[in-house]
């Protein structure tokens, strides 16, 4: 009955290769975090002009970059699974997905808390908080299209292909959203140099960058381990697997 | 003419069939029997290439249909459920975008081709007015409008009368004379005789 | 006596003319999202005051995100029917490729919801009390920016016509990609309104029409081949 299963040792494979990387990923995350967040909240230096509310770039940029960095990675699976009709792609792109649109929220948020000090508003219509703030419509697109579809192998398929379409449009969507903030030049203040920054704020900042990396790599790993396991849940390695614990 | 090797599909966790394997050659008919639900309609639409098989092959003239799928698509001829007949347009209007959109010309007169089928004087009357049998009428004028040697036909008995299926299998007959062949799917059997008749029966597995 | 006729134009203006056919003899598909365009643009007066200069002022955002909005209206239905009906199934199985029928489709869509925009648009002008130098631009737009939301719009549709409830979801999916549109669009008019050249934008829009033409019905016909499934 189960003769036809055979030839899909592929995710298994696939599913012991997230168990060997997990360890890792989850290492440099809760490492770099930790030593991250430590350092830059409690020793490094205040800055001269915006004091200690500035120390909310440690959460605020790494989660910003990484919000970038998991949408080009999902379409990078999206590509992979479109082009050589791979399944497990598909499943990464699920996978990062809502890991992605969570990075997102947190810079935004951060990115509204830092605003209030600076610029005496919650919420002002800057660049940076705008691209990200449609970044975000993106993801929630990729996942709520994943979610309509009853055949979940359909729903990858179109899932990866709205990635794809997302990230043609991405650049050009950030680049004309930076053209119409010039245009329309209001409050905008720069949030910070990047050539000005002191060293001693520049390493945690870099640490935290990498272990937000780390973070987002566990988490996705994790749940595309899930999303191998329910997609073969009726297989007999899986069945095994269950078994077994 | 077609080659089905060891075609496994999957739908909503249950397995349809594994490991369908046959052989179609030109000049033969095959029936495809089964319970409502044995997965008569998604082996179609596998052979169609409208979806993937989760596992084997299909091979149009020993080549894999999804290799060159506009070379195949106009070797196969495809009548489903959906029958691709718009009802607001009129027969004649359905007729010909089919032609057109297939990249035939007919040299046939398109009156007399509809005529054949029962639907004098209904050529200009928006298909939604037809009953359900001339509806399907309207889609089958389509056997008589082909060049494709492979047809797949999904239910083309649903609701048309008792001579309409005599017409039907004598167009059955005339089109595996000239070298074609045929895969459908029916509840009935097929009046006629056929020399080269393949029964396959599907079962409802659970 | 069946000859074939292997000639890409005819397939497309076949699909062509089948679209905006059905479109003229069910007269509200063309009717009713310029009404609703109309009725936006008329809220809006109502809602922050009917202050000339105000208006004026507002008039290239509202009645570039009436036409976002009016544009979706017909684009849940763009390839809804063909795909109940059977017809996308058969356009699959021919020998053409499928994108060719799309594009022909899309084409289609926005001579009848776009096109007839782009015509009364003087009209709109006219409510919003539109400088008439920017008028020009307005139209120029509309012209460029049309067939573009008709492209983008229609991957979504391409993705969510399978879909029980896609309407809602479709709007989720495109409008987020309209953005650069919309940007460009109201900043050519602005520009224009001030008496400056204009043309940059346009030719931005421009550079997005020509890529949209190239890989949109790639995209849409990849979606539909998913949604057949």
């Amino acid at each position: 009955m189960w003769k036809w299963l055979h030839p899909y040792a592929k995710a298994e494979r696939a599913y012991q290769l997230c168990n060997t990387l997990l360890p890792y990923f989850a290492v440099v995350a809760v490492l770099g975090i930790l030593v991250g967040w430590v350092w830059g909240l409690a020793f490094a230096p205040a800055d001269y002009q915006q004091k200690d509310s500035y120390r909310i770039i440690f959460i605020h940029v790494p989660s910003a970059i990484w919000s970038m960095g998991a949408y080009s990675s999902m379409a990078i699976a999206a590509l992979v699974a479109l082009v050589w009709q791979i399944r497990n792609a598909q499943l990464a792109v699920i996978a990062i997905a809502p890991v992605g649109a969570a990075m997102t929220v947190i810079a935004l948020l951060t990115g509204a808390a830092w605003g209030k000090p600076m610029w005496g508003a919650w919420w002002v219509w800057d660049a940076r908080l705008t691209s990200e703030l449609i970044l975000l419509f993106l993801y929630l697109g990729v996942m709520s299209l994943y979610h309509a579809f009853e055949d979940k192998r359909a729903g990858g398929k179109a899932a990866s292909i709205l990635a794809l379409v997302g990230v043609v449009n991405l650049p050009i969507i950030h680049f004309s959203v930076e053209w119409w903030n010039t245009l329309h030049q209001g409050a905008t203040i720069t949030k910070f140099d990047t050539s000005a920054i002191d060293p001693s704020m520049f390493w945690p900042l870099m640490i935290n960058i990498l272990g937000f990396a780390g973070f987002l790599g566990a988490v996705t790993l994790i749940r595309l381990k899930t999303e191998i396991l329910k997609s073969e849940q009726h297989r007999p390695w899986v069945k095994a697997l269950a078994g077994g614990k | 003419m077609l080659h089905v090797d060891a075609v496994t599909c999957i739908k909503q966790e249950r397995c349809l069939f594994e490991d369908l394997s046959f052989n179609l050659k030109s000049g033969e008919i095959m029936q495809l029997e089964g319970p409502n639900g044995a997965g008569k309609t998604s082996l179609l639409r596998i052979l169609a290439g409208f979806a993937e098989p989760m596992q084997g092959q299909v091979k149009f003239n020993q080549q894999c249909i999804g290799r060159n799928y506009d070379e195949y698509a106009e070797n196969v001829l495809f009548i489903g459920h959906k029958t691709g007949v718009n009802t607001a347009l009129n027969a004649l209007e359905n007729c010909q975008f089919w032609l057109n959109t297939h990249g035939l010309e007919s040299g046939l007169d398109l009156y007399e081709v509809l005529a054949d089928l029962g639907l004098v004087g209904l050529e200009d009357v928006p298909v939604r007015q037809l009953s359900a049998g001339q509806q399907r009428r309207v889609a089958l004028a389509r056997l008589w409008l082909n060049r494709a040697p492979l047809w797949l036909l999904d239910e083309p008995f649903t609701a048309v009368d008792k001579k309409g299926v005599q017409l039907l299998q004598q167009r059955f007959a005339e089109h595996l004379a000239t070298g074609g062949a045929i895969l459908l799917t029916s509840h009935q059997d097929l009046t006629t005789h056929f020399d080269k008749l393949i029964k396959l029966q599907l079962e409802y597995r659970i | 006596m069946i000859a074939q006729n292997h000639s890409y134009w005819r397939v497309w203006a076949s699909v062509y003319k089948k679209d905006v056919r059905l479109a003229f003899r069910q007269r509200s598909d063309i009717i009713n999202p310029l009404l609703f365009f109309l009725i936006v643009i008329t809220l809006f007066p109502l809602g922050i005051g009917p202050e000339p200069n105000l208006l004026a002022r507002m008039a290239p955002g509202i009645i570039w995100v009436a036409a976002l909005l009016a544009t979706m209206l017909g684009l849940d239905k763009l390839f809804r029917d063909d795909y109940l009906d059977g017809t996308l199934e058969q356009l699959m199985l021919s020998p053409f490729p499928l994108s060719l029928s799309v594009s022909a489709k899309v084409a289609a869509h926005w001579t009848v919801t776009g096109l007839p925009m782009v015509i009364l648009a003087p009209l709109f002008a006219l409510l919003m009390n539109l400088q008439s130098q920017a008028l020009s631009a307005m139209m120029l737009t509309l012209l460029i920016g049309t067939p573009l939301l008709s492209l983008i719009g229609a991957i979504g549709a391409g993705l969510t016509v399978g879909l029980q409830k896609g309407g809602v979801l479709l709007s989720l999916l495109v409008l987020p990609l309209y953005i650069p549109v919309l940007i460009f669009a109201t900043s050519a008019i602005d520009t224009a309104s001030m008496s400056l050249a204009y043309g940059g934008q346009l030719a931005i829009l421009g550079a997005f029409l020509a890529v949209a033409i190239v890989l949109a019905p790639i995209a849409v016909s990849s979606a539909l081949k998913v949604s057949i499934n």
